[in-house]
C-alpha cells in the first residue's frame, strides 16, 4: 500500500479525504485502485481515452512521473504518492 | 546607480546591514533593484508590503479594481478608509507611508498580451499575484520571453504552491502545468473562498524568494514546488525539471509572442460577465418578485450550499447544490415555472445550462443573485 495525498481541489471526491491508502505495484494500478474507491475523481484525472490528463501532475516522493516511467512507473509499499493540483486563486466571489 | 546609503536609510536598513548576508551592498543591490507585482490582492498585499519594507528601490503594481469591504478580510495593504479607491492608489499610499524611500509606479489597468511586455520589461523580477489561469499564463510567458524571474505563488482554500519559474536556469510554469485545466474541471466556484491568512503566508514566502533572487543569496526554489497545506500545517516539496517540450521555454518552443489567453484557457480572465446564463434566461430582482407575486406555483431553487443559507436565505426556496443539480434534477418538475438563484449570478447560470440540456425550459436565471436582491428587493438580507 502506498500513501496518496488529495489536494484540498480533488477533496470534494474523496468524501473530504486528504489522503488515500491506494494498492498496486505501478502508478497504474495505484490510480485504479483510487478510482475504484473514488469513482467521481476519474474524470478529474483521466481523458476519455483513459490517458491521465495534461494538468494533472503525480508525484512518487519528490519526482513527477513523467520525469520517470509514467503510468508504469514501479512504487512499493509505504511510497508517498501526491497529486499536485492546478490552482489559480481562490477568492472568487461567485 | 545608488552608490551609498545616507544617514536615514542607515538607520532605517539598519537590521538588514548587521547580516552579512546583506550587509551594505546587499542593501544598495535591493535599493538598485525594482519588481513588478501583478495583482495587489491576498498575494500581492503581503509581497508588496515586504518589498517596500525591505527597501526594493521601484515597485510596479498592476491591478484595475476598486477597494471592496469584501477585500479586507486578506487583502491587508488596504484600509478601511480606502474602500472604494483605486487599488493600485490604495497600496502605493500605502507602500510610501511604509517607506517614503523607495519608488512606487502604477499601472491601472488589467494586465494583458497588448500590455504586458511594455510594463514588465523594465523590472528585474516578476511576481504572479494573479487570481486566474489566463493571467497565470500570460505572466509566465512574458517572463520567459523577457528572460527574467517569475515568483510564483497561488492559492485555493488551505492550500498554496510556490515556486521561482525562472526558464534561464530551470523550468518554467508550463512545463509543469502545460495547459490549464478545462472550466468544467477546475473546481466549482461553491467550493470558492480563501482563510485570509494563507495568502498572507504564500505572498510572504514570494517575498523571501523575490529578495533572495534580487541579492542572489541562498537557494531559491528554481526547480522546486513548495506545497504549503494551512489545515494539515504541511510544508511539502518536490523536484520540478525542465520539459525539453515546454510550447514556450522548450528546445522546440513554438511560441514566440504572447498569445490571447483567454482563448487558450477556454475562461474570460478578468472583465468576463460569467453571471449572466444568456439573453432570455436572466431575470432581474425586482421583476422576479413580481412573478413570485403572480405565479404561486413558481419553484424557486436556490444551488447555493447549504453553510450559505445561515448568511441568508429567500424562504420557501428549494436548496440544491450547483454540484448535486445534475444528480437530483429528477426532485424538480420541468413543467413548473423556475427562478434559480446562487450568490451572485454564475453557478445558477450554470445549473441553467445543464438543466436546459436534460430539457427543462421554464427557467429564469436571478441576475446578481441573492445579493442583487438584497440590495433592490429586501434590504434586510446581508450582502455577502
Amino acid at each position: 500500500m502506498a500513501a496518496l495525498r488529495i489536494p484540498t481541489p480533488l477533496r470534494a471526491y474523496t468524501n473530504g479525504q486528504s489522503e488515500v491508502q491506494v494498492s498496486g505495484a505501478t502508478i497504474s494500478e495505484a490510480l485504479n485502485d483510487l478510482t475504484n474507491q473514488f469513482s467521481a475523481l476519474k474524470p478529474h484525472l483521466f481523458n476519455e481515452n483513459e490517458e491521465l490528463r495534461p494538468f494533472v501532475n503525480l508525484f512518487v516522493g519528490e519526482t513527477n512521473i513523467k520525469d520517470l516511467q509514467g503510468l508504469s512507473t514501479p512504487i512499493k509499499d509505504g511510497d508517498r504518492l501526491m497529486l499536485i493540483p492546478s490552482i489559480a486563486g481562490g477568492a472568487r466571489n461567485d | 546607480m545608488i552608490d551609498e546609503l545616507s544617514h536615514e536609510q542607515i538607520l532605517r536598513y539598519s537590521r538588514h546591514l548587521l547580516m552579512p548576508e546583506v550587509g551594505l551592498q546587499g542593501q544598495l543591490k535591493l535599493k538598485n533593484s525594482s519588481a513588478l507585482v501583478i495583482g495587489t490582492g491576498g498575494l500581492g498585499s503581503p509581497v508588496a508590503l515586504y518589498l517596500a519594507a525591505a527597501g526594493i528601490g521601484r515597485i510596479g503594481l498592476v491591478d484595475f479594481d476598486v477597494v471592496d469591504t469584501s477585500n479586507l478580510q486578506r487583502q491587508v495593504i488596504h484600509g478601511t478608509s480606502t474602500v472604494g479607491k483605486l487599488k493600485v492608489e490604495s497600496a502605493r499610499d500605502r507602500l510610501l507611508d511604509l517607506n517614503p524611500d523607495i519608488q512606487v509606479d502604477i499601472y491601472n489597468e488589467p494586465y494583458t498580451s497588448a500590455n504586458a511586455l511594455q510594463i514588465a520589461k523594465d523590472y528585474d523580477v516578476i511576481i504572479d499575484g494573479t487570481d486566474n489561469f489566463p493571467t497565470r499564463y500570460l505572466t509566465n510567458d512574458v517572463a520567459v520571453m523577457l528572460g527574467k524571474p517569475n515568483i510564483y505563488g497561488s492559492i485555493f482554500r488551505f492550500d498554496g504552491q510556490v515556486s521561482v519559474f525562472y526558464a534561464k536556469e530551470g523550468p518554467c510554469y508550463r512545463c509543469l502545468f502545460p495547459e490549464p485545466p478545462p472550466p468544467g474541471l477546475v473546481p466549482s466556484c461553491a467550493e470558492g473562498g480563501v482563510l485570509g491568512v494563507l495568502p498572507g503566508t504564500v505572498g510572504t514566502l514570494q517575498a523571501t524568494e523575490a529578495i533572495k533572487v534580487l541579492l542572489g543569496i541562498g537557494e531559491p526554489l528554481i526547480g522546486k514546488l513548495l506545497l504549503y497545506n494551512a489545515l494539515d500545517m504541511s510544508f511539502d516539496f518536490v523536484k520540478l525539471k525542465k520539459n525539453p517540450k515546454c510550447r514556450v521555454c522548450g528546445e522546440h518552443a513554438d511560441i514566440k509572442e504572447l498569445i490571447d489567453y483567454e482563448e487558450f484557457c477556454g475562461v474570460p480572465g478578468h472583465g468576463g460577465d460569467e453571471t449572466s446564463a444568456g439573453a432570455g434566461w436572466d431575470i432581474r430582482p425586482q421583476d422576479a418578485k413580481k412573478r413570485l407575486e403572480q405565479e404561486r406555483d413558481l419553484i424557486l431553487l436556490d444551488v447555493r450550499e447549504p453553510h450559505e443559507l445561515e448568511i441568508a436565505a429567500l424562504p420557501g426556496a428549494v436548496n440544491i447544490p450547483l454540484g448535486q443539480v445534475a444528480q437530483r434534477m429528477a426532485e424538480l418538475d420541468s413543467s413548473r415555472e423556475m427562478i434559480i438563484f446562487c450568490k451572485r449570478g454564475s453557478r445558477s447560470a450554470r445549473a441553467i445550462e445543464i438543466l436546459a440540456s436534460a430539457g427543462f425550459k421554464k427557467m429564469k436565471n436571478l441576475q446578481g443573485g441573492i445579493n442583487a436582491w438584497a440590495e433592490e428587493v429586501d434590504k434586510s438580507l446581508p450582502v455577502y
